[in-house]
């Protein structure tokens, strides 16, 4: 009889949440294993030798690594219930290419603000911008990037919504002011069970950067 | 409807090659168009408005964009014949990770073989024999990725093996000596006429990278 499926995973980590929602919308029990990532744990570094990076979802004592890749398996593997993807071919392909989107210009740009300053800094926060504008023209007037329904783009998306405040407050900005009708989206998300659950407290990760800056940068 | 599919491309992409084989792999006829990168046509910038790069894919009018989400698209759509991902979950997600583990790792570290020279070419060179041994344990005794069929990640990595001849050569280095059974994988490869139809002679591939390292200032 298969076991629950357990996911290692770090609390502050974007990466992390995806996997947390997406389980979640399944309706899947999981085991929630945080770890240090000092201090990283012989069950992680055997699940993920590779990488050596949480996420990892274990189920029936298989490792699947890298969050999207986890978000595509759960879909899979739980096929019955709140379907991420459409079901034809092009609609999956376009949100697989806003998926890849999210994680090459929004992903690198978003730290740039909160873990660097100066110039890096002030070029993150320009590319974070122009990112929140083209996402927000892609989603248009739909309810969600998936249509009508929670989707394979929303999960990888809403995640760094946890981290806005932290944008927000050390690169001195208001992304609200940016982008209205995106934190009008994810505020609609933030409603869902499955996404209030996974995502930590905003103030929590504040502090957490603050501390990162404090470490690697000098200051705040 | 007839399906017309066209794919705008430039001949030594690695990333083009592998929407080419794909296509091959199901028998599906295209119109290839070879773009120009330093005069993008206006077709590219229309149908791939956000990165404006190769290889697009127009199916019926519509662009799909990303080389390893084409390989996706083509496999989902033309579903009849040759699978180029496993059914099973797990499998999937297996090939996934390791097309996702080139495409992370290999591009960065390519260029570092041909494109700088000193210090940041012998990290380069020692990074990239990583990779491809790493790769070349994942692949183990089985024939290709996946086990006995061609499939995704065969897909996602052959397109690299034109360019070896070039990294040799700028490199100064020989990658069989380091990965007998990757190049012994390829040569499978190329064996398979969809394979040998969409990579370009190396030799041409050489020539290109010379003009690219001229205009940089390395030769």
């Amino acid at each position: 009889m298969a076991s629950q499926p357990i996911l290692l995973d770090y609390w502050p980590s974007i990466f992390g949440m995806r996997a947390r929602v997406a389980l979640r919308e399944k309706g899947v029990e999981f085991e929630y294993k945080v770890g240090d990532l000092t201090n990283k744990s012989p069950l992680l570094l055997q699940s993920n030798p590779i990488h050596k990076k949480i996420p990892v979802l274990i189920h029936n004592g298989k490792p699947v690594c890298e969050s999207l890749n986890v978000v595509h398996y759960v879909d899979e593997a739980w096929p019955d219930k709140n379907p991420f993807f459409p079901s034809d071919p092009y609609g999956r392909a376009h949100a697989r290419f806003w998926d890849d989107f999210v994680d090459k210009k929004f992903s690198e740009a978003q730290f740039k603000i909160w873990g660097k300053k100066g110039e890096e800094q002030e070029e993150g926060k320009k590319e974070f911008i122009e990112a929140v504008k083209i996402l927000e023209s892609e989603l248009g007037d739909k309810p969600y990037f998936g249509g009508d329904g929670f989707g394979y783009v929303d999960i990888s998306l809403i995640p760094f919504y946890s981290w806005f405040p932290a944008y927000e407050r050390f690169g001195n900005f208001s992304i609200e002011a940016e982008s209205p009708k995106l934190i009008a989206w994810a505020k609609m998300c933030m409603e869902k069970e499955s996404v209030s659950k996974s995502l930590p407290d905003s103030e929590k990760i504040v502090a957490y950067a603050a501390e990162f800056r404090k470490n690697s940068l000098g200051s705040e | 409807m007839a399906n017309e599919v066209i794919l705008l491309d430039f001949w030594p992409s690695m990333f083009g090659m592998r929407t080419r084989i794909a296509l091959r792999e199901k028998g599906v006829e295209f119109e290839y168009r070879e773009e120009d990168l330093r005069n993008k046509s206006p077709l590219l910038l229309q149908m791939n408005p956000v990165h404006k790069k190769i290889p697009v894919l127009i199916h019926n009018g519509k662009s799909v964009n990303e080389s390893i989400i084409q390989v996706q698209y083509i496999d989902e759509v033309w579903s009849h014949k040759n699978p180029l991902l496993p059914s099973d979950p797990y499998l999937k997600a297996q090939a996934r990770f390791w097309a996702d583990f080139i495409d992370k790792k290999m591009d960065d570290a390519q260029r570092k073989v041909w494109a700088t020279k000193g210090e940041e070419q012998e990290a380069g060179k020692k990074e990239f024999i990583e990779i491809l041994k790493t790769l070349e344990t994942e692949l183990g005794d089985k024939p290709y990725f996946a086990g006995d069929d061609f499939g995704y990640v065969d897909i996602a990595l052959i397109g690299y093996y034109t360019w070896f001849p070039a990294y040799e050569k700028y490199g100064n280095f020989s990658i069989e000596s380091e990965c007998p059974k990757l190049i012994a994988w390829a040569k499978k490869c190329l064996e398979r006429e969809t394979v040998a139809k969409s990579l370009p002679d190396p030799e041409k591939v050489i020539g290109f990278v010379s003009e690219l390292r001229k205009r940089f200032g390395l030769e």
